[in-house]
């Protein structure tokens, strides 16, 4: 064996030990990595109780409502299976619509119902021009019926 | 060995690679002055505004490409790494050294254009989410390197520290591209796919791809002129840089 070859054999040995160092650590955080919970993991008890925690869903269509006089809203967050009240006061960023993604910070008060101190808009990965977005619509609306 | 057609190997000494990366360099310049300014062109006027996020998405003309550079530039380093700690050849070395403080600037300009971006779409301008962090972690190795090679005066050792230092922070780049898919983040999930079927109008992602092409020609370019510099620094005793610093002074 020459010089070179033990010393990439030895890069090589230390890249998998690491790798797989790195694999066991990821696996032992899994969930603690998540930026949120959904709210099926919140009617499973996965969530912290009585403590600060983030929700992340969809905006239930037709679900928003905004109070009179002040800036509270209320509205569902879905994961197409479980859902989720959520109030919030404050202004809501420009991407805040119902369908669209959402992530609350906040926590559970004992109506179940989720209060939220902050409210962060999840964007999708798509991209297309306005033409395009609405014909999809169209086409869906057309499907539907 | 010697039956191969062409020989590498010749070029893996400073001397011989000094001119060659002097015409890499000056080609290098103008693809990229020719792609980024059919690229930003392309960003402003011709692609077509976003249905919902309006005009601010063009951002990301900017930001992918820097991401996908700040990314790319590391394993290109930890390539070198690895030739150089495998031959001992210290041009590897000064390649690496030479790419690191262009990835630096990607991660950078991926982080700072994600700010901008975030605050008027998400938000806010910084969460501490997996994909976030993980850039920002990388941009840490960079400066780590830079500052870690620099501040040992044997340029030989310090290759070797260097070059470990960026194999071992070599398991954070997979953990970047995949982290919007193990985890929940609040960071969208790859618009351009490997092996599927992309979500973005083809304008949009031929003037990203654009743009990613001109990023790469820059790194090519300003990398070899800097391994230029590197070469002249380090073997400033020997007599073929004396003889052309002696032609020009």
């Amino acid at each position: 064996m020459k010089a070179r070859h033990q010393r990439l054999s030895l890069i090589v040995i230390g890249l998998a030990i690491l790798g797989l160092a790195t694999y066991l650590v990821l696996n032992a955080l899994e969930g603690n990595l998540s930026y949120f919970f959904s709210p099926s993991q919140v009617h499973n008890g996965e969530a912290p109780k009585d403590h600060v925690f983030r929700l992340g869903g969809m905006v239930e269509k037709g679900s928003v409502k905004r109070a009179e006089g002040d800036l509270t809203v209320n509205f569902v967050v879905t994961d197409n299976n479980k859902t989720m009240a959520v109030a919030y006061t404050g202004i809501l960023p420009d991407l805040f619509e119902e369908g669209q993604g959402v992530i609350a910070q906040g926590k559970l008060n004992a109506d179940n119902v989720f209060i939220a101190d902050e409210v962060l808009a999840k964007h999708d990965e798509n991209y297309m021009p306005p033409e395009v977005a609405a014909a999809m619509q169209a086409g869906k609306e057309a499907a539907a019926k | 060995m010697q039956s191969k057609l062409f020989n590498w190997f010749k070029f893996s000494s400073p001397a011989t690679f000094y001119p060659l990366a002097g015409s890499i360099a000056r080609f290098s310049w103008l693809i990229t002055l020719a792609l980024l300014a059919v690229g930003l062109y392309m960003s402003f006027f011709v692609a077509p505004t976003d249905y919902k996020q309006g005009e601010g998405y063009r951002i990301i003309f900017i930001h992918v490409p820097a991401s996908w550079m700040s990314m790319f530039t590391y394993l290109v380093m930890a390539f070198w790494s690895i030739l150089g700690l495998m031959y001992n050849t210290r041009l590897s070395s000064m390649m690496t050294q030479a790419l690191a403080p262009t990835g630096a600037m990607f991660a950078f300009v991926s982080l700072w254009t994600g700010a901008f971006w975030g605050k008027p779409m998400w938000g806010t301008w910084w969460v501490w989410d997996a994909r976030i962090t993980s850039e920002l972690i990388l941009l840490f190795l960079y400066l780590g390197y830079i500052a870690l090679h620099g501040a040992i005066d044997d340029k030989r050792r310090a290759d070797k520290a260097g070059a470990i230092l960026i194999l071992v922070g070599v398991v954070n780049i997979p953990i970047i591209y995949y982290s919007v898919e193990w985890w929940n983040t609040l960071h969208q999930g790859a618009t351009i796919k490997m092996n599927d079927k992309s979500t973005m109008d083809e304008t949009m992602k031929i003037t990203m791809l654009i743009m990613t092409f001109g990023c790469w020609a820059y790194t090519i370019a300003i990398a070899m002129q800097r391994v230029r510099n590197i070469i002249l620094e380090r073997e400033h005793g020997a007599q073929w840089v004396r003889e052309l610093i002696g032609e020009k002074a």
